[in-house]
């Protein structure tokens, strides 16, 4: 019998990598499914995916809810809560192309949404919670039913297979778009679900992510007091959970946030000046639960760009580099100059010091 | 003839070719277990006299002396075991309850010894503690949901927090139970360690006030010793409801204890019985709790946190989620398991739960309620090792009382007899020849080394699980297996079981 993601946990190694153009110039997926495809070695072909921002221009300011259905009959029970729940644009399939190695696809559509405004004024919600709800609801209590992503004008791509073969079979070269970062998963296990492949994602919000974290359950288990369900308990849907909780409910600044998730060391924390110490020591003594423990490096995405960051102590690769309006983090230095040759500047990213990468104009992701 | 039906406990042996009648045990043992016989001109032993706290033992400089079990038997019988045959003819002798003193001895399941810690392997690595730094500081108090910032400096400061350096305090023993030679001990340990040590509800002797950076000062139903001064002089006020020994029944220091120093520090007439009310008398109800831990606040304008003490009894989740909506900023468990100065054996014996078990199931409840990260949880009664720590902290505890463990740093044997006043170790005694065998610097010293001890062994582990700062730990039921737990056991500690 194979386990899934949500029945049992299962730690993975991985690839990642992100390209972003900070003037909002829009390009195709090829390269970000090179430099992916470059770290084939560090998949083992259980898990790829993509995260695309700028994609759906002409639907920008509805909800892109991607999603997986595993038959026809829990499309059409998850259509009625879609149906209740918003108002839909535009559904349809998502595209695919037929790739030998790409087998056991689930049922792929993406819808183009607004919340019904009388179910979100019942609700008394905010218009971003009242969609994260409903998608966290559909991931937990409809069967057969995964939301892949539900950001605006944005979308997750991801299967079961080597990355760069997930690329072909969505057609992302046919994609443009200003943001993209890509996975490529080992899982420990043998999972054989699209679900669980990454980036996992909620809202604008996408998570790419190698590593293991130590501190699972005592994250988990502080986010569940603030309602989110960790159903697929993977370490990339608590880290996304984290990065929501931190920076859009509690609408806490970027580098607090940094912060929380990988602290400095008390012997640093003692060096620094009285203000900035107490700052960073609240933070610790507040947000301790949320230090995520263990080697991990990730790259957040949103609709304004993307921040990469490693553990404290850097127990994972990961590399940054700039040309021109260009922003590279990858794992391996080898999957940047895949696709960019000669960048103006490249550098090892430091444990616990984020690669902000951010629109022209936006302050704050 | 009359016979009172008593036998030794214990029998002495004393190897006559290495003996030397030198009457060391003699002045060493106050129970008066070794006599000097004149007329023999040799040192002889009254067994029924012995406690088997080895003092005699350690001080003979022959080594001629041993203590074994008294080598008499009763008709082997299940059901009538030598304890209950025994304890029937002391009461029969004196119509009064059965006295013990530490906590109870009886062979309940052992929790910790049923939960085994996780180690990373290839995927995760394991830190070196040698070679990265390993952080065990531990902040106590109320937590916000999150933090006001404003042109990115902290807009709000955070409610008063006890900053610990290791998640191991010294636990609540009154100055009465306890000799000053001990309290002093440990007040000194505390501070040097970085951590905090709790005067019980024997009110802190003038002496001790130095130390109030590192005292927490307890406020039971007795009231002994409390005043403003007192209030101001610790880092954090700590409302004793119960204690794990002895829930739901108070406490009794008998005059003989009650010497000029005790006293006056508890502000009683000397000589007089002190004794706690099993309730406190303004504290009927959970509002009420909520009155005190205001009135204390009030007193102390809000400048330290207030801790409040249960007892592990079946209702505990419920109770300790009371306790944080009135306002407590720590809450402390104590477990069935924890010591005494003295309680009602059949007390010690059969009332409360096993702390892992309270600490689970309030941990899990108040997590259920969205208010875990509000207080903060405390366990005491049982801790016995570093790996006991690790695990109450993977079970969802911030940090740990030691009670017992401390005093078995500063020579505590175990012998149970706390309440005769007696102890030959300076302990849990106010006799002046007894407490001058307790020096502070040396018993300073060893508690000290126990923190640090516990403390390396607490880095080892976890930079072993892939950890580097405590509070990745704290809860993470994950880095915990059963092992021999039935499925209730398992649900209740929320934790899966070994090869899970």
């Amino acid at each position: 019998m194979q386990f899934r993601e949500g029945q049992v946990r299962i730690p993975s190694g991985c690839a990642i990598s992100g390209i972003m153009n900070r003037k909002g110039n829009l390009f195709s997926g090829n390269d970000i499914i090179k430099s992916i495809a470059l770290m084939h070695d560090r998949s083992n072909g259980l898990g790829g995916g993509f995260a695309a921002y700028g994609i759906y221009p002409e639907y920008a300011d509805f909800y892109a809810i991607h999603m997986f259905y595993e038959s026809g009959a829990c499309r059409e029970t998850t259509e009625t809560f879609l149906n209740e729940h918003f108002e839909i644009e535009i559904g349809g399939k998502i595209p695919t192309r037929k790739v030998a190695s790409v087998t056991n696809a689930p049922i792929i559509w993406r819808y183009f949404v607004q919340p019904k405004p009388d179910r979100l004024l019942q609700s008394g919600l905010e218009v971003d919670e009242y969609v994260a709800q409903c998608v966290m609801r559909i991931n937990s209590e409809y069967s057969g039913a995964f939301v892949v992503s539900s950001g605006k004008n944005m979308g997750a791509f991801k299967g079961v297979g080597y990355p760069e073969d997930m690329g072909e079979f969505y057609k992302l070269d046919t994609y443009k778009g200003y943001l993209w970062t890509a996975h490529g998963r080992f899982p420990t296990n043998t999972p054989g679900w699209w679900g669980g492949a990454h980036p996992f994602t909620l809202l604008d919000w996408s998570i790419v992510h190698n590593g293991e974290i130590s501190s699972y359950d005592a994250n988990r288990r502080y986010l569940e007091m603030f309602g989110y369900k960790c159903s697929l308990q993977t370490d990339t849907e608590a880290i996304t959970y984290i990065f929501d909780l931190l920076l859009r409910k509690h609408n806490l600044p970027l580098d607090v946030v940094v912060t929380a998730m990988a602290a400095p060391f008390w012997s640093a924390i003692e060096r620094m000046e009285p203000e900035k110490r107490e700052l960073v020591k609240s933070i610790r003594t507040v947000f301790g639960p949320l230090l995520v423990n263990g080697p991990f490096s990730i790259i957040l995405g949103s609709r304004k760009g993307f921040v990469a960051l490693n553990d404290r102590i850097k127990l994972r690769a990961l590399v940054a580099a700039e040309k021109g309006d260009y922003v590279y983090v990858a794992s391996e230095e080898s999957a940047i100059r895949e696709v960019c040759p000669q960048p103006d500047k490249v550098w090892a990213v430091a444990g616990g010091e984020p690669v902000i990468a951010m629109l022209e104009g936006v302050d704050q992701l | 003839m009359n016979i009172d039906f008593r036998t030794p406990e214990y029998t002495i042996h004393r190897a006559g070719e290495r003996c030397t009648n030198c009457r060391i045990c003699v002045r060493q043992c106050a129970n008066e277990a070794h006599l000097w016989d004149e007329k023999q001109k040799k040192v002889l032993a009254d067994d029924i006299k012995c406690v088997n706290c080895h003092r005699c033992v350690l001080t003979c400089p022959t080594r001629a002396l041993s203590i074994s079990s008294y080598p008499l038997e009763f008709k082997p019988n299940a059901h009538w075991t030598p304890h209950y045959i025994t304890s029937i003819f002391k009461q029969a002798s004196s119509g009064a309850m059965l006295l013990a003193g530490m906590g109870t001895d009886k062979p309940y399941p052992v929790y910790w010894d049923h939960l085994l810690i996780n180690a990373s392997q290839v995927t995760n690595p394991s830190i070196d503690p040698l070679r990265e730094p390993m952080e065990l500081k531990t902040f106590l108090g109320r937590k916000p949901d999150s933090l006001k910032i404003e042109n990115g400096e902290l807009a709000e400061k955070l409610p008063p927090q006890l900053e610990l350096e290791t998640p191991i305090m010294f636990a609540a023993m009154s100055f009465g139970a306890i000799s000053l030679n001990a309290m002093t001990s440990l007040a000194i340990a505390a501070e040097k360690m970085g951590t905090f040590y709790n005067t019980g509800e024997g009110g802190l002797h003038s002496s001790l006030y130095k130390y109030g950076k590192n005292t927490i000062v307890q406020v039971a139903s007795g009231r002994f010793g409390v005043h403003t001064d007192y209030l101001w002089a610790g880092s954090a006020i700590e409302i004793k409801i119960g204690q794990g020994a002895k829930p739901g029944i108070g406490g009794h220091l008998p005059g003989e204890k009650v010497g000029l120093d005790v006293s006056l520090t508890r502000m009683i007439p000397e000589g007089s019985d002190a004794i706690s009310p099993a309730p406190h008398h303004d504290i009927y109800s959970i509002e009420d709790l909520r009155q005190l831990i205001y009135s204390l606040k009030e007193a102390t304008d809000y400048s330290k946190p207030v801790a409040v003490k249960i007892a592990a009894v079946h209702n505990i989740a419920a109770i300790a989620s009371g306790a944080a909506r009135a306002g407590a900023d720590i809450i402390v468990i104590d477990g069935f398991r924890g010591g005494t100065g003295a309680a009602p054996l059949r007390t010690r014996d059969n009332v409360g739960i096993p702390i892992e078990l309270a600490l689970a199931a309030v941990d899990s409840r108040l997590r259920s309620e969205s208010i875990r990260h509000q207080v903060s949880l405390v366990v005491a009664g049982s801790i016995r090792c570093s790996s006991d720590v690790i695990k109450a902290i993977a079970l969802g505890a911030d940090a740990c009382y030691i009670g017992s463990a401390a005093l078995m740093a500063l020579g505590c044997h175990m012998c149970q007899k706390c309440y005769t006043g007696k102890c030959n170790w300076g302990i849990a005694t106010q006799n002046p020849s007894l407490t001058k065998r307790l020096d502070p610097v040396v018993g300073a010293e060893r508690a000290a080394n126990l923190l640090k001890a516990w403390s390396h062994e607490i880095k080892e582990m976890l930079g072993g699980m892939g950890i580097n700062a405590l509070e990745s730990l704290r809860g993470n039921r994950l880095m915990l297996r059963g092992i021999g737990l039935t499925e209730k056991e398992l649900s209740i500690l929320g934790v899966k079981h070994a090869g899970e």
